[in-house]
């Protein structure tokens, strides 16, 4: 799917899911499908959020602990957790979350921007968030929690 | 539709084709200047670029090859001969054509300066110069006289059998048009160009079914029918032909002439239809009958000639797509061998006798796969010709060039990022390589040097060797350089090889002044890098007096590789085996400590570093204990030697490599990765990056020997 066409207009589906008992969401654009935790190999001197790379029939790509990312604690990854593949930036990477929840349809004019009381990494990370009933899904912003590929060595 | 997109980059392809050659040719002509059947060779590649680039509107292009194909067409006319001034031009031309088909390509300026003056020269020796005969009309000849003056477009006399490419009025146009079976195997249709015609004038067509037998004896593939044509139009013949251009060689397209009293006999079909058999009426055109050349003259953008190899044009994507699917099936065939392996079946199933008939076609198929992408280095060599050229011409030291195993052949991407790594080398070679005229003379060597570009495979590599006859390297010079820039300390005993190895230290130039051919602050390190990225290593060789050589060797593919599967730190990872030298248990073998916390291992009288592979991916402190572990040599492209500690062995084999950067970026110490057998992944050790790490540690050592001396 074109990435520009999905955005367009404000009726938007979003895809919901646990972290560390926080409800969180990505926009359906970028979601590229959503398989089981299996175990990664471990690449050497990456940051402590990169739990290794995967292998997506064929594709070698990262997986991160978003847990971690978002300043929550380390996921011990069981096989009852999930991955959810997202296309980023031309890239392909995983994100480690404890369980997909819902598909929703939201209006992005709902979405309400960040309380300015957050951790370093709320406020980078997260866009803003949506109510729906009593819940709060908070909304991650995929380009801020994918660092880009800058081609240098890391 | 992007149709006209499609044929603009076919146009290119053809240019790539038909600048080779170009280039082939006056390589020829360098042999034996009056070969008629190579200038009209030459000839025709100049036309078809002309042809096509005057069909895209690239007046620049279209003007300058005016003016090459005019004095080559002299040449091939006999009015004009072949001395070394004018073949020396003719070399710089095809240069500046081929940067003016760069340039149309890129949409880019090209360097007018240079091309005017190419412009001019071409038009100084070109004999018809002056005399003008009017252009012929359509837009690249409109815009060669706007922007040249007086020069002619088609320099050639046409007099007599096509009144119609003066651009004079005219009576009624016939034509006979004989489709062959290309024509429709290529997916053309006659019909189309009919009404093509028809917009350009009044046309009736008549159907000549003299040929076409009853039903019962009809040959379904081959086609019977031929029409005669009669279009009243003001257009010339050019014209009427452009709208044949893309099924030429695919026809017989006679000019049949209206007028009984006319004299002009009629052509016979052949020499019209041009295309895969343009040599006919190429060499036909020797006798000079101006019948003959104008068929030549208006014979379009050729096609490739036929009877050359038999080959088809593939997007380069389809392949790599082919590529990553046969390298996902050798994988799940890995996948599917483990589980039938793990089965326990009995010896003579038929499962496992199905699987090992599998696994073998299945690298059958990878390797086929990866040959499609294999392709000569000739084209790599011939513009290395023309660095040669240039290099030469602006140092004043006359060099030749001669290239060997031309037809080696090597992975394209190999070829593409060959390129510039080459071309630094070769100006290095010309500029520093070779001595200038008076040493040479005072060495009792020709004036001219010779420089070798040979390729070869050896043992699943291919070795490309640069070799000069210059003066050798200036060993005293180099150290002297070296020391003053730090590189190394003034009492350092080094040996021959490692003060030509100096050369590829970073920041290391040894002419004293900067010319604008190398010594441009990138060195022989950067040569060095680039090649060691496409899995590659350089060494050096030199003689003094005699020359300097340098020998590239390059794996075969960027797809696949030779590894080594470990154990270290319960990852599993591949050592590529390509400068593996020796394996060894650390139980077996002679290890010292040396200063805190480094080892070196004793083998055969040398002291090799010890580095844990575990650690220096992170993976864990290096172990005090390694009687259970093993011991990998490895060397460097320099010679230099370490030992590796893993934890086990597990298997040699071919792994297919997975980039790491695109998902995800470089990783230090990791190239890429692979995918075992089991679905896991596997990380490919960088081994350069070991040598690195060993050098880090080493001024401790010899710190520690020092003392002990």
């Amino acid at each position: 799917m074109d990435h520009a066409e999905a955005f367009q207009g404000n009726e938007r589906e979003i895809v919901t899911f646990r972290v560390s008992d926080q409800e969180f969401c990505v926009d359906i654009g970028y979601v590229r499908e959503i398989r089981g935790w299996s175990p990664t190999t471990v690449l050497p001197h990456a940051p402590d959020y990169v739990k290794g790379m995967m292998n997506l029939r064929g594709t070698v790509l990262p997986v991160m602990d978003l847990s971690l990312r978002l300043g929550l604690g380390a996921t011990e990854a069981t096989p009852r957790h999930v991955i959810i593949i997202l296309v980023v930036n031309d890239m392909t990477v995983g994100l480690l979350v404890e369980a997909v929840s819902d598909i929703l349809t939201v209006s992005y004019e709902d979405m309400k921007a960040t309380p300015d009381i957050g951790s370093t990494e709320t406020k980078n990370f997260v866009e803003g968030f949506f109510t729906v009933d009593d819940r709060m899904i908070r909304v991650v912003d995929v380009t801020c929690v994918v660092p880009a590929n800058t081609g240098e060595p890391r | 539709m992007n149709s006209k997109t499609n044929l603009r980059e076919l146009f290119f392809q053809e240019c790539e084709d038909l600048l080779e050659s170009l280039t082939d040719g006056f390589a020829e002509l360098e042999h034996d200047s009056t070969d008629m059947e190579t200038i009209n060779a030459v000839f025709r590649a100049v036309h078809s670029i002309k042809g096509g680039a005057g069909a895209f509107g690239m007046e620049t292009l279209v003007e300058f090859a005016h003016a090459f194909e005019n004095l080559l067409d002299e040449v091939r006319a006999g009015e004009n001969t072949v001395n070394p001034e004018m073949l020396s031009l003719f070399l710089q031309s095809g240069d500046h054509l081929a940067d003016l088909v760069d340039a149309a390509q890129s949409g880019t300026e090209p360097d007018l300066v240079h091309g005017g003056e190419l412009l001019a020269q071409l038009l100084t020796l070109s004999n018809a110069g002056g005399d003008a005969v009017p252009a012929a009309g359509g837009a690249p000849e409109t815009s060669c006289t706007n922007e040249i003056g007086d020069v002619d477009f088609q320099p050639l006399t046409l007099d007599l059998d096509s009144p119609l490419s003066e651009g004079e009025e005219a009576g009624p146009v016939v034509m006979r048009f004989t489709a062959l079976k290309d024509l429709y195997v290529n997916g053309n249709d006659p019909a189309l160009l009919f009404r093509a015609l028809e917009e350009m004038g009044d046309l009736s067509v008549e159907a000549d079914l003299t040929a076409l037998r009853s039903l019962a004896e009809l040959d379904w593939d081959e086609p019977a029918i031929t029409w005669t044509l009669t279009l009243d139009t003001t257009r010339t013949e050019t014209e009427i032909r452009e709208v044949f251009e893309f099924v030429e060689g695919f026809c017989l397209l006679e000019f049949l002439s209206d007028d009984p009293g006319s004299d002009t006999p009629v052509d016979p079909a052949p020499p019209h239809s041009a295309g895969p058999d343009a040599t006919a009426p190429a060499n036909a055109s020797m006798a000079g009958s101006p019948t003959d050349q104008d068929s030549v003259r208006s014979d379009g953008p050729t096609r490739k000639a036929a009877g050359t190899k038999n080959t088809i044009r593939v997007d380069l994507d389809r392949v790599e797509r082919l590529i990553n699917i046969v390298g996902e099936l050798v994988i799940s065939e890995a996948m599917l061998s483990q589980s039938v392996t793990e089965m326990k079946l009995d010896s003579d199933n038929k499962v496992g006798t199905a699987m090992g008939q599998l696994k073998q076609l299945s690298s059958q198929l990878q390797e086929s796969v990866i040959a499609i992408r294999a392709q000569p280095v000739k084209s790599l060599f011939q513009r290395m010709s023309r660095i040669v050229r240039e290099v030469s011409q602006t140092t004043d030291k006359p060099a030749r060039f001669a290239t060997e195993g031309d037809y080696t052949e090597v992975d394209k991407t190999v070829i593409e990022r060959l390129v510039d790594p080459l071309t630094h080398m070769i100006r290095n070679a010309v500029d520093h390589g070779l001595e200038d005229r008076s040493a040479r003379a005072a060495a009792g060597k020709p004036e001219q040097g010779t420089v070798t570009l040979s390729a070869a495979h050896r043992s699943g590599r291919v070795l490309i060797r640069l070799s000069d006859d210059g003066g050798g390297i200036n060993r005293d010079k180099v150290r002297s350089i070296a020391e003053a820039r730090g590189l190394i300390s003034p009492d350092a005993e080094l040996s021959q090889s490692e003060i030509d190895n100096l050369l590829f230290l970073p920041g290391f130039s040894t002419n004293d002044e900067v010319t604008n051919l190398s010594g441009r602050g990138v060195g022989m390190d950067v040569v060095k890098n680039e090649i060691q990225a496409l899995g590659g290593r350089v060494s050096i060789e030199s003689e003094p007096g005699c020359g300097t050589s340098l020998t590239i060797s390059l794996p075969l593919t960027l797809a696949v590789l030779e590894g080594m599967i470990v154990e270290v730190a319960g990852a599993t990872v591949v050592v590529p085996t390509n400068m593996l030298r020796e394996t060894l248990r650390a139980a077996e073998a002679t290890i010292h400590a040396m200063g805190p916390g480094d080892r070196v291992l004793a083998s055969h009288g040398e002291m090799i570093p010890v580095i844990d592979l575990g650690a220096f991916l992170g993976f864990r402190t290096p172990p005090q204990d390694l009687s259970e572990h093993t011991l990998l040599l490895i060397d460097s492209e320099t010679g230099a030697r370490i030992a590796t500690v893993v934890d086990h062995l597990h298997e040699q084999r071919e792994v297919v490599i997975k980039g790491l950067e695109k998902n995800y970026g470089q990783v230090v110490g990791i190239s890429a990765a692979t995918i075992l057998g089991n679905g896991q992944i596997a990380l490919i050790v960088d081994t350069d990056q070991l040598f690195e790490k060993s050098r880090a540690v080493q001024p401790s050592a010899l710190f520690d020997k020092a003392i002990g001396a």
